[in-house]
């Protein structure tokens, strides 16, 4: 099957879940920033969880349908959109996204998953290295992307419970654990809302807000970072760390956001704001589980709901 | 050797607080080890300077406070306790690398000669002369974080980074070399370029280099240059 870009849209590109095993060459995980999202995207048209989709950025493109499909959007909310739940799309019909009301990043996952070759053990798209995804680019104008078959389709109309989403919010209070760094910094970052700046993008978001002042002065040997890393350059302004981040980082590290959390933090826009409180490792781990535990409820209440033609 | 986690996906064990070869040697050592012990829930593993970060799935281990934290961190400590000051396995290698110096491939070979009070040419024979040890990978993909430059050719990252520093372009930041081997922003200054491809994502590796290394630059004129193309 294929879809025709009509129009691209902000900054659509093909996600996976990431790659892995080549960090220490200096290649990040990358993948779909909000991968809860991803995920369910891909479950509710009866795709394989990791099966590549389209993450859409603050503006959706439009596509057109060469043959029917069932198409699911997810992660942020657009107008005359539905939201979280399969629907089908007929032989040369058209998808268009409407306003932006919700979230940054918006999944669009289509039954059989898009075909595109793997790079380095993943299919996402790493835009600074031009490597994997379409061609290694975001999307244009007049591209015809290719999907997969699909073996099975969603049968009759059904939504999920939204109760299992994350806490989405354009001000969302995010759970970090203490970076390495943490005690020279006091406790500024727990202390007032940080704005989501334009300079935000899938390495990194830009915060601005208090100041975050480094009571030491030692320069640090460059170590690993993560998405979710929480580093300090030396204005004092925050960045945390995103899906396409470098992997090595030398700026101080005050905190780490919670795995389960990175979905908030994805759907953030510029405009937006944030707010940390302290968590733990234990704890972050045992949310990582809870979520788990959700998506596989999810999961097992779907296997009744697709047909195989 | 110290541990503490990096958020809830992985452990950092730092073994020294310099950038200096015996550091390197048992962060090498303790990174190979933790890669051919294949441990359970261990999904990536990082050497960097003084450093190695292991990347562990939590969801792969048990459900108990702690756990997966304090078995990543046993894991390591019996991976130091094998590799226990060991050299790499493998002799280190040595890469040479052409470089085509100053001219519209290095704009900063002047300025940096001029800084560090050198003729172009002294300045282009004493990077040229020295033996590098590669510390970390890092910054874009394949980018060499390079100990080893002499005292003399050390100058400061510019003031305001360049949006575009072309793939292949050599430059100096402080004390430290490398390579930029994508089109990328950058502040260090460029003394030169290479022809030769750093980081191929069909190549396996995808890196030429890797941690442990060293590496020679070797001077090649424009035509040589040209010719690699």
């Amino acid at each position: 099957m294929e879809m025709r870009v009509i129009r691209a849209g902000m900054l659509t590109t093909v996600q996976d879940l990431g790659r892995r095993g080549h960090l220490a060459e200096g290649v990040p995980a990358g993948g779909a920033a909000d991968p809860f999202a991803f995920r369910v995207a891909n479950l509710l048209v009866g795709n394989p969880e990791d099966a590549p989709a389209l993450e859409i950025t603050l503006t959706g493109p439009e596509l057109e349908f060469a043959e029917a499909a069932w198409v699911a959007v997810c992660g942020a909310r657009f107008d005359e959109m539905p939201s979280w739940r399969p629907f089908r799309v007929e032989q040369g019909g058209r998808v268009r996204f409407g306003r932006r009301l919700q979230g940054c990043r918006g999944y669009l996952s289509v039954s059989g998953g898009i075909d595109v070759e793997p790079a380095l053990g993943g299919r996402g798209t790493f835009l600074a290295a031009r490597l994997g995804g379409f061609h290694g680019r975001a999307l244009r104008d007049g591209d015809v992307i290719r999907t997969m078959p699909s073996a099975r389709h969603p049968a009759g109309h059904w939504s999920i419970d939204e109760r299992i989403l994350p806490h989405y919010s354009n001000e969302p209070t995010v759970r970090v654990m203490p970076g390495a760094h943490a005690a020279e910094f006091g406790t500024a970052l727990y202390s007032g809302r940080f704005g989501v700046t334009p300079m935000s993008d899938r390495m990194g978001i830009r915060l601005d807000g208090p100041r975050l002042e480094r009571s030491a002065t030692a320069d640090l040997l460059s170590a690993a970072v993560a998405p979710g890393t929480v580093q300090v350059p030396p204005d004092g302004h925050p960045i945390v760390l995103m899906a396409d981040a470098q992997t090595l980082g030398g700026y101080p590290r005050v905190a780490h956001a919670a795995g389960v959390d990175m979905p908030l933090l994805a759907q953030l826009a510029p405009g937006d704001s944030v707010r940390f409180i302290r968590s733990s490792v234990a704890e972050a781990h045992a949310l990582s589980h809870a979520q788990e535990r959700r998506i596989g409820l999810l999961r097992q209440g779907l296997a009744g709901k697709f047909m195989s033609p | 050797m110290k541990l503490e986690p990096l958020g809830d996906t992985a452990v950092v064990a730092t073994l020294g607080s310099g950038i200096d070869e015996a550091t390197l040697a048992s962060v090498l050592a303790l990174a190979d080890a933790v890669a051919a012990a294949k441990g359970r829930g261990i999904v990536d593993v990082v050497p960097a300077y003084a450093t190695v970060t292991a990347f562990y799935d939590p969801l792969q281990f048990g459900e108990a406070p702690g756990d997966a934290y304090e078995q990543v961190c046993r894991f390591l400590e019996s991976c130091a306790a094998r590799a226990n000051g060991g050299a790499r396995s493998a002799a280190a290698r040595l890469v040479e690398i052409p470089v085509c110096y100053g001219g519209e491939f290095g704009p900063d070979l002047e300025l940096v000669a001029g800084r560090c009070t050198l003729g172009a040419e002294e300045a282009v024979a004493l990077h040229s002369g020295a033996d590098y040890l590669v510390h970390a990978i890092g910054f874009t993909p394949g980018f060499p974080f390079l100990g080893g430059l002499p005292a003399a050719l050390r100058t400061p990252r510019r003031d305001t980074p360049r949006a575009r520093v072309p793939a292949g372009s050599v430059g100096i930041g402080g004390s430290q070399t490398g390579v930029y081997p994508l089109e990328s922003p950058g502040g260090w200054q460029l003394i030169g370029r290479t022809p030769v491809p750093l980081f191929r994502p069909e190549g396996k590796p995808a890196a030429l280099l890797r941690p442990g290394d060293r590496v020679r630059f070797r001077v090649i004129p424009t035509r040589e240059f040209d010719s690699w193309k």
